[in-house]
């Protein structure tokens, strides 16, 4: 692990395509856990493992939710050849922001102020992480 | 409606499940070669094991969010962050630097306030 990585020097027209890649990752992977906790709420109250799995890829929500899981991965992925952590992670925090919106606005989520800023912190937190990959 | 404890305990399990899916897959990806990329692929076992922990950690994620809010539930994910860091310092060497500290402890709280927040 000592040798030093391969020099990859990045566009700046790339780094512009790896910030728009990982916003749509963004919009993807919020979908993703509506499509798969509306998904999960049309469980029966004891469901086996078995018949879970078996509704993944019956249940369209959640299959349609696995399946842009998958594509915000792909596209997490491809983003983070070129950009910036310290760029990227606190536009890929914004996931947390639009499932809280979509939670609000599809299921009725109850809020309060302490739930509000418990999830403001962890923004903070996870836009924070990227600046500390650079020693 | 409040979330129940147990779903929380899956997410979290499955976060912490997940998190050894990133460490496999770094290890194996270290270990694919250029040539025959597809073959070499396909015959490391650590991908393999990467992408099983991340199988598993989404059928975890599937058992938490069938009861609960899922705007209480989902943050919750971000503690695996949280274990990727150590797992990160561990395994590749990678420093924990100060940074990595403050972005740990504001996961950290901000899930402390969030269960807070859960009544």
């Amino acid at each position: 692990m000592t040798a030093p990585p391969p020099v990859t020097i990045s566009t700046p027209a790339q780094k512009r395509r790896s910030l728009w890649l990982v916003f749509c990752c963004t919009l993807f992977g919020a979908a993703a856990q509506i499509l798969i906790k509306s998904g999960a709420n049309t469980f029966a109250p004891d469901p086996t493992v078995a018949e879970m799995i078996g509704r993944i890829f019956t249940n369209l929500p959640l299959f349609t939710g696995y399946a842009f899981y998958g594509i915000s991965t792909v596209m997490l992925v491809l983003a983070l050849r070129h950009g910036e952590l310290s760029l990227l992670y606190p536009v890929i925090a914004l996931t947390f922001v639009w499932v809280t919106i979509l939670s609000i606005m599809i299921f009725h989520d109850s809020m309060n102020p302490l739930k509000l800023v418990g999830i403001a912190i962890i923004v903070s937190g996870v836009a924070v992480l990227g600046r500390g990959s650079h020693t | 409606m409040t979330t129940p404890f147990s779903s929380m305990a899956w997410v979290m399990s499955g976060s912490f499940i997940g998190s050894f899916g990133a460490v496999f897959l770094k290890a194996g990806a270290k270990r694919l070669q250029r040539e025959g990329l597809i073959r070499s692929a396909l015959s490391n076992w650590r991908l393999g094991a990467g992408v099983f922990a991340y199988l598993v950690s989404a059928i975890f994620f599937l058992f938490g969010v069938r009861n609960g809010e899922l705007s209480i539930l989902y943050p919750l994910v971000a503690f695996g962050y949280v274990w990727t860091m150590f797992w990160s310092r561990l395994f590749f060497g990678e420093p924990l630097t100060r940074t990595k500290f403050v972005a740990l402890g504001l996961i950290i709280l901000g899930i402390a306030v969030l269960g807070l927040g859960n009544q």
